[in-house]
């Protein structure tokens, strides 16, 4: 059932460069799979600020958001003690397909976060994926470390040469070894773009778009895809690969 | 035991508010989250009679105590809405429901006037002339009381239901139109819709919204819907549905007393999607504290 519910910081804490890891305490019962998002309203905005679910365990929920604008900011400076109000769970998250025996995940910048709670259930099942992660410089990286506990071979990728292979996700071998038979991906559009058209194999896509509500009802954040318009809140974010439209219009 | 009902045209509500259009779907989304039936109605997304995307995004940007929206009409169009949305509506709401129909000419509006006219669970049809973001339609048949009559005629002659017109504060004055209205035989009004605004993102020097302009709502326009409504109250005889900027059970009395039959709550649902429960619960302390038994008796006390 979505609903708001109250939950207290634990840690709000910088990650890399203008990124932070935000720890609450409170009841995750409500999520049903990665890839969902929460909208949090913060005190003197008027609009609540959609977030994707990093990682969640009973009674505990684990955030990465980046600092972009004064709502973030504001939200970079709570401490720990403080509650947030929260509606969720929103979206529909992560599917994971019967069969799949090698999965990809490709992680853009702040679109990782969500690949890591599918990372961790995917090698609970006993499919660790290969990880590739895309960021701007090496000082903008993080979860590396994080998808490597989990036991997934995890390469990164930044433009500044500054960490990992310089250039792009799309130019890591990793990615075109063709030794993956599904694919899962969350980042900026040209990056998602990228990816679509550089794998011949099925996937998953998950999108960022301006949002209201972020539970269908404002109609703000459609896209069109091959199956008609569907909204980035409530039918996605997660979108698959056959459906996607690129064309003028189009997400 | 407060009495909360209010009657707009033979209707007779169990509370005066009513889901504003745009925020509310066609129900759906809000099944989730609280019963739906505890609502005096919603308003539906504004129809068309042909379906409509709507406008590139963004379409939606935030403001102090509001947000601009440019969502542009996005609809299934008015043969979906009959034949899909209200039998799904049907299973878990078990009102009238207030029918929001645009459109780009007289014949459109009359023509989704037609379609609703036989479905039971319409009890008013509310004829939107006045989104501020399409082209060629919607506002500007709210800003020239001609025009306005003309759609309002062309929409009575179609159905038997009463109708509604919901009018644009982008205007200079409110009163022509809406007598306009009356004397075209409009049932009654709603007002406000959304004040033309737009917001530029300073890093980029370009509008936030993909269409520039956008409609304003929110906390920041109650006090310009307030004033409106009390114009229009003083003009015209027939019942007017209240709203802009109403987010509390306190707005809904001031509306009431501003002149509204109705209250509207659009915005504030975005935000708090349990906005129009959480107000229709916390009337009856707000009517105690103000010593008012009937709800009714308050309509247009300011007048």
């Amino acid at each position: 059932m979505t609903g708001t519910q109250c939950f207290v910081i634990q840690a709000n804490t910088p990650l890399a460069r203008d990124v932070y890891d935000l720890t609450l305490a409170g009841d995750t019962a409500p999520l049903t799979a990665p890839g969902q998002f929460v909208n949090v309203a913060l005190p003197g905005f008027y609009l609540r600020r959609p977030l994707s679910v990093c990682d969640w365990a009973p009674g505990v929920l684990r955030l990465i958001y980046k600092v972009v604008g004064r709502g973030t900011a504001a939200l970079a400076d709570l401490r720990p003690g403080q509650e947030l109000d929260l509606l969720l769970p929103l979206g529909n998250g992560f599917s994971v397909p019967e069969g799949i025996k090698a999965p990809l995940l490709i992680g853009g910048g702040v679109g990782t976060p969500p690949l890591y709670g599918l990372a961790r259930v995917l090698a609970e099942w006993g499919l660790a994926p290969t990880v590739v992660l895309g960021f701007q410089t090496g000082e903008d990286v993080f979860l590396e470390e994080d998808f490597a506990a989990l036991g997934c071979a995890a390469f990164v990728a930044t433009q500044d040469g500054g960490r990992g292979t310089q250039g792009l996700v799309t130019d890591l071998p990793a990615l075109k070894s063709g030794a993956h038979d599904y694919y899962f991906t969350c980042g900026p559009q040209g990056m998602l773009r990228a990816v679509h058209g550089a794998l011949d194999i099925p996937g998953q896509l998950s999108f960022e778009e301006r949002m209201a509500c972020g539970f269908g009802a404002c109609m703000g954040c459609s896209c069109k895809t091959l199956y008609g318009s569907k909204r980035i809140c409530k039918d996605g974010p997660v979108l698959q690969s056959g459906e996607v439209l690129w064309e003028e219009g189009a997400q | 035991m407060k009495d909360l009902t209010v009657t707009l045209s033979g209707l007779v509500l169990d509370n005066p508010v009513i889901a504003a259009s745009g925020t509310f779907g066609y129900g759906q989304e809000f099944r989730d989250l609280y019963d739906i039936n505890i609502l005096g109605s919603f308003s539906f997304k504004g129809t068309t009679l042909e379906p409509r995307f709507g406008n590139p995004t963004p379409r939606v940007a935030e403001c102090t105590a509001g947000m601009l929206n440019a969502v542009g009409l996005q609809n299934p169009g008015i043969d979906a809405v009959v034949a899909r949305e209200l039998p799904a509506l049907g299973e878990f709401f078990h009102k009238p429901v207030v029918a929001n129909v645009s459109g780009f000419s007289v014949e459109e509006y009359a023509a989704c006037c037609r379609r609703l006219d036989a479905c039971p669970q319409v009890g008013i049809i509310e004829v939107n002339i006045s989104c501020p973001n399409v082209h060629g339609g919607g506002m500007t048949f709210g800003t020239q009381p001609e025009l306005a009559a003309e759609v309002t005629r062309a929409a009575k002659a179609a159905t038997t239901k009463p109708v509604y017109i919901k009018l644009s504060p982008n205007i200079t004055d409110i009163v022509p139109i809406a007598r306009a209205c009356q004397e075209a035989g409009a049932d009654g009004l709603s007002l406000i819709n959304t004040l033309l605004g737009m917001r530029i993102d300073p890093r980029t020097r370009r509008p936030v919204l993909a269409n520039g302009m956008g409609g304003f709502s929110g906390p920041a326009i109650f006090p310009v819907a307030l004033r409106m409504v009390y114009q229009a109250a003083q003009a015209v005889q027939i019942p007017i549905m209240g709203l802009g900027g109403v987010a509390t059970a306190w707005d809904v009395v001031e509306m009431m007393m501003a002149g509204a039959t109705a209250v509207q709550v659009g915005s504030e649902n975005l935000r708090n999607p349990t906005a129009c429960k959480d107000i229709i619960e916390d009337l009856p302390r707000v009517m105690e504290e103000l010593g008012i038994d009937r709800l009714a008796d308050i309509i247009g006390a300011a007048l």
